[in-house]
């Protein structure tokens, strides 16, 4: 599909998504940025967005849908506000992650991939965020805090839900 | 004048590195001050970060700095040149914490912690780009290789590939295009360099990418690298432009007919994409499963084309090898393992960090001397190196040199680096069950026994540590370990049983009291243990029962409390709450 006008894009309803597509047409392996940069508008990747790459890219939308199962990247859900990722990885969990997922949880009343009602916190379980030595270590959008225990993760958590 | 540097990596910034130097910024210009404020990477030593550098010609670095002790830094140490010496990490005199830094020998790091990673000036005035010009003037590709090749340089991503044989089967390979990959897609649990050097050096990765593609013919070039290092891929899309607005990179580099064109890819979060196939698919768009091998990616790789993947830390040792020799290089070492290798020192440990040291150095001295051994006093029981690929080996083989050799022979891997210390409270089944059940959610399901076989190790394990464990466990486990690894096609999958084989073969009694006594040994398994309140020591402060979230505890105030084993959930919270500690775990 060749994208005719900006009042194409307009109608399509991929404001700022259409840039990175145009930057992105015609290129090998242009499938995952395409996904990540629906991410980046939409915080997830919608079914209009799967259908609408699909096109540009040639690929049919099932395969395109086994691409983004695949990577833990993707979404196909709304996220919350903030997402909080927690690290499981190794230097964490023989520092006692699992006490500061405790607390999240008791904090947020929320498990693994699940979103609160409303739609502030998404909690998620991450394999490693490279920050070992100041484990246990969780990620709020891309602000990482470290060297936790729960009275600071309960702390931090607080001041998130002040904000709003 | 004056030059004042904060460490500013993924950890440092974590640790508030940012509050300080926006700190500092503000007071210097407060109070007008001649002193330059500048940012760093990663200096190693994580455990005491926020790190902050005052250099008037001799270094001092202050350790656990918070805003709150900027004042008194500008006040006595700038302004009346008196340092504080009490926050003092390292300095001009010795201090306790130079053990650290006494044994490593730097070579990938040599520049991380030193320079500005958003300046090449920086780097270019650290002989940066030097090897680069040395080889396009002196060097042919073959000289390159034969270099490469002297230096006994092995692949630091897991595998321990010569590197030099690598670069000549793809120089041989014939394609009217080639393709450098640098590998930075860096999954393991536990492990975080290539974040580092990425994040600290990012010139040195891009300088060894520019040798490579130069030895092997190739004119276009990727970084693959985790979606989760926001700063690495930021620094690198920094140092990339620089390195084109310089003419290092891009058409005819330093004048010569050389071209290269370095992208950065993100992944999008599969540990299976470290390995090299799979890796390649996904650059190419598609799920990243692995191939089967041959044709390996030196003749057939990205778009089908030759391709030559290293590792970040692989790359960054070439321009030094290149500029100091690769006899400089092979004298460090044992006689399989040259050189030097970056770990990450995490875990049960006192002083956690980046540390880089020469092959053949001993547990021992990396956990004692370097790390400055376990945490709390308690007691070192085991090393986990190589992640989820790996294994764990015993303290009592603690005078085991670490080289590739040595390492192979235990039946754990060197892997990329991750070294997790666990003292007395890790339970080794506990530990196994957690790698299996990483390995097991990142199977890209491709081999039947990687994929099941994984999902059914997985479940023994948790059984055992649940307290249903069942004779014959072990033995079942064993025999689909070695099953898993004889039938499986790529490197997860072969390597996955590792955690699980090591852990059976030092520590089999671990699993024994599991299964048998129905007890965890390091009072970890929360199943396993149960909490009962000492009545001599509990003076009935009702702390325990207030904290309880099921209310298990009963008890009147001033008197002996007592929980209900059927209500007690395990949680932990009245053991961690009582100050008498009247509450045993066992």
């Amino acid at each position: 599909m060749k994208v005719k006008s900006k009042e194409d894009i307009k109608n399509n309803n991929f404001p700022e998504f259409n840039v990175a597509l145009w930057k992105y047409r015609g290129e090998d392996g242009a499938l995952i940025p395409l996904l990540q940069s629906a991410q980046n508008t939409y915080g997830y990747i919608p079914e209009s967005a799967i259908n609408y790459i699909s096109k540009i890219v040639k690929i049919p939308p099932a395969d395109i849908y086994g691409v983004i199962t695949f990577y833990s990247q993707f979404r196909l859900k709304p996220m919350g506000k903030y997402v909080i990722k927690i690290c499981n990885g190794t230097a964490c969990h023989v520092n006692n992650a699992k006490s500061i997922n405790q607390s999240i949880q008791e904090e947020l009343g929320i498990t693994y991939d699940e979103t609160s009602e409303d739609g502030m916190f998404t909690y998620q379980s991450v394999a490693c965020l490279g920050c070992c030595s100041l484990s246990p270590v969780i990620m709020i959008n891309n602000e990482t805090y470290g060297r936790l225990t729960p009275q600071k993760v309960k702390k931090i958590l607080k001041e998130y839900k002040a904000k709003k | 004048m004056k030059k004042i540097t904060v460490g500013l990596s993924t950890c440092g910034i974590s640790a508030g590195g940012e509050k300080v130097y926006n700190a500092l910024k503000e007071e210097i210009k407060h109070r007008s001050l001649p002193v330059e404020l500048a940012e760093t990477g990663c200096i190693g030593m994580c455990y005491r970060e926020v790190l902050v550098e005052v250099n008037n010609g001799k270094r001092f670095l202050y350790g656990d700095i918070t805003p709150d002790k900027i004042n008194r830094i500008i006040e006595e140490h700038i302004i009346k040149d008196h340092p504080v010496t009490e926050w003092l990490v390292q300095g001009p005199e010795p201090l306790i914490d130079d053990t650290f830094f006494k044994k490593q020998k730097r070579i990938v790091l040599r520049n991380c912690g030193l320079i500005d990673p958003n300046s090449i000036d920086e780097y270019i005035k650290k002989d940066g780009y030097k090897a680069i010009q040395k080889v396009l003037k002196e060097y042919t590709p073959e000289t390159v290789i034969d270099n490469i090749l002297k230096s006994g340089l092995r692949g630091r991503g897991g595998g321990g590939f010569l590197t030099g044989i690598k670069w000549k089967f793809c120089r041989q390979a014939v394609g009217d295009k080639k393709y450098v990959i640098c590998n930075a897609d860096e999954g393991d649990p536990g492990a975080f360099m290539d974040r580092s050097v990425l994040e600290s050096d990012p010139h040195s990765v891009l300088e060894g990418m520019i040798i490579c593609a130069y030895a092997i013919g190739a004119e276009d070039a990727y970084i693959y690298v985790r979606a989760e290092y926001p700063k690495a891929i930021e620094r690198l899309k920094k140092a990339i432009k620089q390195a084109e607005s310089k003419g290092y990179l891009g058409k005819n580099i330093f004048d010569s007919s050389v071209n290269l064109k370095i992208k950065i890819k993100e992944g999008a979060g599969a540990f299976v994409c470290g390995e090299e196939t799979a890796l390649i698919a996904s650059i190419e768009g598609r799920r990243g499963i692995p191939r089967f091998r041959p044709p390996y990616p030196a003749n057939k790789g990205l778009h089908g084309k030759p391709t030559n993947i290293n590792n970040v830390e692989t790359f960054a040792n070439v321009p030094w090898i290149i500029l100091n020799g690769a006899d400089a290089f092979s004298s460090m070492g044992t006689e399989n393992s040259k050189g030097s290798k970056v770990f990450a020192l995490a875990g049960k440990i006192v002083r956690g960090g980046l540390v880089e040291v020469p092959m053949g150095i001993t547990i021992n001295e990396i956990v004692h001397e370097i790390g400055g051994g376990i945490k709390e006093d308690k007691k070192f029981k085991a090393i986990q190196m190589g992640g989820p690929s790996g294994g764990c080996i015993p303290a009592s083989m603690g005078d085991l040199k670490i080289d590739y050799q040595h390492i192979n022979k235990t039946g754990s891997i060197m892997g990329s680096g991750g070294l997790v210390v666990m003292d007395e409270t890790t339970c080794m089944v506990d530990v196994a069950r957690f790698f299996l059940n990483f390995t097991r959610n990142e199977s890209c399901g491709k081999c039947t026994f990687c994929r099941i076989g994984t999902k059914r190790m997985l479940e023994i394990l948790e059984r055992i540590t649940e307290g249903k464990g069942q004779e014959g466990d072990i033995e079942k486990l064993l025999d689909l370990g070695q099953k898993i690894k004889d039938n499986t096609l790529c490197g997860l999958g072969q390597t996955a049983p590792n955690p699980v084989l090591t852990t059976i073969k030092y520590f089999r009694e671990e699993y024994e009291t599991h299964i048998r006594a129905k007890k965890c040994p390091a009072h970890s398994c929360s199943a396993l243990i149960t909490y009962n309140i000492i009545p001599e020591k509990c003076t009935g402060c009702t702390a325990c029962s207030r904290v309880c979230p099921v209310q298990a505890i009963t008890g009147e105030k001033k008197k002996v409390h007592i929980i209900n084993q059927l209500i007690c959930i395990k949680c932990g919270k009245c053991y961690d709450i009582c100050k008498f500690s009247a509450v045993l775990k066992d």
